[in-house]
């Protein structure tokens, strides 16, 4: 008997509304990245500054000898989240690289979209991957900080007098972790070669750093930041922390800066992520 | 009729249920009207028009004919310049996604979602087709049988064989059930026996398990074994339509006849004995007889006989879908 005759049965079963495909393509995307051993390693070392952290918050509150000199401050949450930018590079790296190129080179695309399924819903999908991670060593473990501090001091009185800090570390992680997934995102989908992609990005955010410090070792200006993804971030984050700024750029011009490139991802994305690619 | 899916019972159905195609066996599952698509200064659609009935339809023509761009167009990929197109009687550009749960794509180059094992890979796409994660997962299982992948459905899709590769693309399409299939080139970079096998599962799906599909080939015993009905595109446009065996023409059967004697003078005969009747430059004649195969041989011999001809070669030629498309491209 031809193993074919197994047969093949009609279905009769319910099927999910049309909408839902992102949070299909997020859940298998999420699967398949924490399958990775490799992954799991980097993500506990993302972590380790958090223990760092809370190892600090606990001196401080337990030790008064300690605390004129370990105890958090607004900066604090800051400083923690500028250090954690490393580790954002890493993972987008890591996690976004293939996001699109993978697909990309294996004519996935093609698959996904002919299925009840947008192209805006695909990007969704994709989006919520790399953005759920890089929350989850952003402003997860920044909020959990903020928590520890109020458990080991045993009072509100931080929290209140710095209550601007729940509001600043979301936006600030926000803003981070949205930058970081649109522009990999966009790069991704502008190759078929994961490897290719990661060095891109590294070479984005390295350039343009250079270029920036460059300029400035020159002309002694700052004003050129918005130039480079992680000065204007740094400027912003300061804004957002109410710290004085990095440097001599006025806050609108680095809000444009951040929206123009997470604007010009989106449009990549629009022009890249297609069923059909055609040669005019 | 095939067996409803064993695991679902009719209350379940009643969830967000997609409406079947209609059995009416006139109503066309695609319509096009005045469809045109460009790229650059290419037009590879022109004001196509045609309506592909239920059960299976081969979609014929020479590579570059415009087979691709109609099925991607259908499918949303490509934005028309004009014209309107109906799938399961929705409106394409109305209805993209709705039409999408209820199609199938294989697509004609490998397409597969990195990283995974078929059995992964399949379900996923029930999934991505609105099938809850266990009814996907079980169907899977079951495609992959039906489609021949069962002893290899827990390697990575990666490591396939062209031939599986093509089967793995027949099972995606599968998986979620679709009331319409889009072939793409199906036997694609396969060998002769992987080939067979991949026309007999087309074939059973089309004869024996009541899903509709549409075969683009440029290969015409595929679309000849498979299909009823072809359409048959050359440039962009339809060059002829209809079922197989009317293109085919009446029944009956060409023969190649060569005579010792006035070919010429036998001609006349046949001619008056009311037989399509030409001589060719290498002195053969070709000779179409009505009926059946042995009826056709034994008049010609009669006839023959009749004139006092010696008949020196007789070969039948049957009338194939490689005459109604050269026919239909103007190769002849």
């Amino acid at each position: 008997m031809p193993i074919h005759d197994q047969g093949y049965r009609r279905y009769l079963g319910s099927r999910a509304a049309v909408g839902r495909g992102w949070l299909v393509i997020t859940k298998a995307g999420i699967r398949t990245v924490l399958a990775k051993r490799s992954f799991i390693g980097l993500m506990l070392l993302a972590w380790a500054p958090f223990v760092v952290r809370a190892v600090q918050i606990y001196i401080a509150a337990n030790f008064a000898q300690a605390a004129s000199f370990l105890a958090p401050k607004a900066e604090t949450f800051r400083e923690y989240l500028g250090q954690q930018g490393i580790f954002v590079f890493f993972v987008t790296i890591y996690i976004g690289a293939g996001l699109i190129a993978n697909d990309r080179r294996a004519n996935a695309l093609q698959v996904y979209l002919s299925k009840p399924l947008t192209r805006a819903e695909y990007v969704a999908g994709k989006f919520a991957i790399l953005f759920l991670f890089l929350v989850a060593v952003t402003w997860v473990p920044a909020i959990l900080l903020l928590i520890i501090q109020i458990l080991f001091a045993g009072s509100f009185t931080f929290f209140r007098e710095n209550i601007f800090l729940l509001p600043a570390i979301t936006l600030f992680s926000l803003v981070q972790v949205l930058v970081a997934t649109m522009t990999m995102l966009a790069l991704s989908s502008m190759s078929k070669s994961s490897r290719f992609v990661g060095v891109m990005y590294a070479g984005l955010i390295f350039f343009t750093t250079a270029l920036f410090n460059a300029i400035r070792g020159i002309t002694g200006l700052t004003s050129f930041a918005w130039i480079s993804p992680t000065e204007t971030l740094e400027q912003l984050g300061n804004l957002i922390f109410r710290l004085p700024p990095a440097f001599d750029m006025s806050p609108i011009i680095a809000v444009i800066a951040i929206v123009t490139l997470i604007a010009g991802s989106a449009w990549i994305l629009e022009r890249r992520v297609r069923g059909i690619e055609v040669v005019q | 009729m095939p067996e409803p899916h064993g695991g679902m019972s009719g209350a379940d159905a009643s969830l967000d249920k997609i409406p079947t195609l209609s059995t009416d066996s006139h109503t066309p599952v695609v319509q096009c009207d005045q469809l045109s698509v460009h790229y650059g200064k290419n037009w590879a659609l022109k004001d196509v028009s045609a309506e592909f009935l239920p059960g299976a339809v081969g979609l014929l023509g020479p590579n570059g004919a415009g087979k691709s761009t109609l099925i991607k167009t259908l499918l949303g990929f490509i934005k028309p310049d004009q014209g309107r197109m109906m799938v399961l009687g929705l409106d394409v550009a109305a209805s993209p996604l709705e039409i999408r749960s209820r199609i199938g794509y294989m697509p004609e180059s490998d397409a597969h979602i990195p990283g995974m094992n078929a059995v992964s890979f399949v379900a996923y796409c029930g999934q991505l087709s609105g099938l809850p994660f266990a009814d996907a997962m079980q169907r899977a299982h079951e495609v992959l049988y039906y489609v021949g992948l069962g002893e290899a459905r827990y390697r990575n899709v990666e490591t396939y064989s062209t031939g599986m590769k093509q089967r793995i693309k027949l099972a995606q399409a599968l998986v979620h059930d679709p009331d319409l299939l889009f072939l793409d080139e199906p036997t694609n970079g396969m060998d002769p026996k992987g080939r067979d096998e991949m026309l007999d599962l087309i074939r059973d799906l089309a004869q024996n398990k009541g899903v509709n599909l549409i075969l683009s080939s440029h290969l015409l015993p595929d679309v000849e074994y498979t299909c009823d009905r072809v359409v048959v595109m050359d440039k962009g446009a339809i060059a002829a339509a209809g079922p197989i065996e009317a293109l085919k023409g009446p029944a009956g059967r060409v023969y190649e006849l060569r005579i010792k004697g006035d070919a010429a003078a036998f001609i006349d005969v046949l001619q008056r004995e009311g037989y399509e009747c030409k001589n060719t430059d290498e002195d053969v004649m070709r000779v179409f007889v009505p009926g059946t195969p042995e009826q056709g041989s034994r008049i010609l011999f009669q006839l023959a006989a009749r004139e006092h001809v010696q008949m020196r070669h007789l070969r039948p030629s049957v009338p194939t879908l490689e005459d109604v498309f050269a026919r239909a491209v103007g190769d002849v």
